[in-house]
């Protein structure tokens, strides 16, 4: 048996298939995850997110420091409440994580990481805390959820008491603000509109319940993969790993490479940009009809490349993939998809997002 | 509990058959599409196919997993379920009725009698979980 989520008895009681992830038992789908994937790009949906790890930075020297441990740079923070989406690399470029740092107060930024790498990454960043002299707080009594959707903001409405809509709503992407004890911030991994909440454990139960009975519908781990994939975001272990850099991976903009900053991995970078990047991240979408699959080949007259994650996007009702190709394959290229049986399947490097906001960005 | 008709005859690789005249009609049970979730795209043979009993001859995809769809008895594929490439998730909500998949004619006429009753399938279920 896996970790379970505070929320675990209220997916088994809407009837969720669950599956372990990262250690986790979470909801795969509560009926049909095609269906909680349109609800979410037409209306609302609300995703358990509690199995992330949210993570205290504390201490006078907690900006210097994340400006070391990360390749994003935290100096771009310039507001308490902003958020900035970014790696954590090892000595040699390699991603151990993506994550989303919270700005807070001068002494005080959160993250929040993936649930497989969450113990490494609380390791690793106490590994290099001392010289700093700050303090690493992991809250596993905090819980999260993600409500998503064009109509995510009138649940929020009806379903959050005046104070916290107010706040709600003149929140802008990315940013974040505290209502009592709990946190609102406008991220989330769906491509939409809508907004997360990391809150008290023990109060999580019950707003999962009230934005339900106000026709949020329950979205599991499928239609998240299926949103996220659209989007056009990367999953840690799927599209990027400790094995491959950002560069590689379609997250070049999350690097900054300023001249004066030091950071872990800033070296590795710079030698794989000065010699050539040969790999990169992009998408890929099929012809004909069909699914994309993790681990299947592509290939072109640039030679071969790999899907990273692959799927069926049910907003287009295309099989859809990102897919790691060597640099010289261009956005708009034929290619073929080397299909589980050796069949061949014509395909296309198309740049991502997919899908964002409920429209189509890629013509098929 | 998933659905599991008295009617029919079923394979331990979760396909059904039910006899209509001389032909056997082919799908894959409740079990089967409850499993695999979402169904997106259905890949069948084209008719006049011969098939070989036990040997892959069509695919279903979900949007999470593929999987190879196997000919319960030997025989000569005679009708395939057209209206499965525009709607396959009417293998989710209607496995024994429209959620069908191909004719066979078998080679052997008797041979789906050799294949697992109801009872015998709900036993092999009820084994499985």
């Amino acid at each position: 048996m896996g970790h379970r989520t505070p929320l675990y008895e209220e997916h088994v009681h809407a009837g969720a298939r669950m599956v372990d992830f990262g250690g986790w038992d979470m909801p795969l789908h509560y009926g049909s995850q095609v269906a909680e994937h349109h609800a979410v790009r037409q209306r609302a949906g609300i995703f358990d997110v509690s199995h992330m790890r949210a993570v205290e930075v504390r201490g006078a020297d907690a900006r210097a420091y994340l400006r070391y441990m990360l390749a994003n740079d935290v100096d771009k923070l310039g507001t308490p409440g902003r958020a900035l989406y970014g790696c954590l690399l090892n000595e040699q470029g390699g991603v151990l994580d993506d994550l989303i740092v919270y700005f807070l107060a001068p002494d005080w930024f959160r993250l929040v990481v993936n649930a497989g790498p969450a113990e490494g990454d609380i390791a690793w960043l106490r590994a290099h805390a001392g010289r700093f002299g700050v303090d690493i707080t992991p809250r596993p009594d905090l819980a999260m959820i993600a409500v998503q959707g064009p109509r995510a903001d009138h649940a929020a409405s009806q379903v959050l008491g005046d104070e916290a809509y107010a706040a709600l709503a003149c929140l802008k992407p990315f940013h974040g603000a505290f209502i009592g004890d709990t946190f609102l911030a406008r991220t989330g991994y769906t491509g939409e509109a809508g907004f997360e909440i990391l809150i008290d454990a023990r109060a999580v139960a019950g707003l999962w319940r009230r934005f339900s009975d106000h026709g949020v519908v329950p979205a599991g781990l499928g239609a998240r993969d299926t949103l996220r994939l659209e989007a056009g975001m990367n999953l840690y272990g799927h599209d990027m790993d400790a094995t491959v850099s950002p560069l590689e991976s379609g997250l070049a903009w999350t690097v900054s490479l300023s001249a004066e900053r030091e950071f872990i991995g800033r070296s590795a970078l710079l030698r794989q940009r000065a010699q050539g990047v040969a790999r990169r991240l992009t998408g890929l979408v099929l012809r004909a009809p069909g699914v994309v699959r993790d681990g299947q080949d592509v290939q072109g007259p640039w030679g071969r490349g790999t899907v990273t994650s692959g799927s069926f996007s049910p907003s287009l009702a295309r099989g859809i993939g990102l897919v790691r190709v060597p640099a010289a394959a261009a956005d708009g290229d034929a290619c073929e998809l080397i299909g589980r049986s050796g069949q061949v399947l014509d395909a296309r490097l198309v740049t991502p997002p997919f899908v964002r906001q409920g429209r189509a960005l890629i013509d098929l | 509990m998933s659905k599991v008709p008295g009617d029919l005859r079923y394979t331990k690789s979760h396909e059904w058959v039910r006899e209509e005249g001389a032909l056997l009609v082919v799908g894959i049970s409740d079990h089967a599409q409850d499993l695999m979730g979402d169904m997106v795209f259905v890949e069948l043979p084209k008719p006049g196919t011969r098939v070989d009993a036990g040997k892959e001859c069509a695919v279903v995809e979900s949007v999470k997993a593929a999987s190879d769809v196997y000919a319960p008895v030997a025989g000569e594929v005679t009708a395939i379920n057209e209206a499965l490439a525009s709607a396959p998730e009417t293998l989710n909500t209607d496995p024994y009725g429209n959620g069908w998949l191909f004719k066979l004619k078998p080679a052997d006429p008797g041979a789906a009698r050799a294949l697992l009753d109801a009872a015998a399938y709900e036993t092999l279920l009820a084994s499985e979980t």
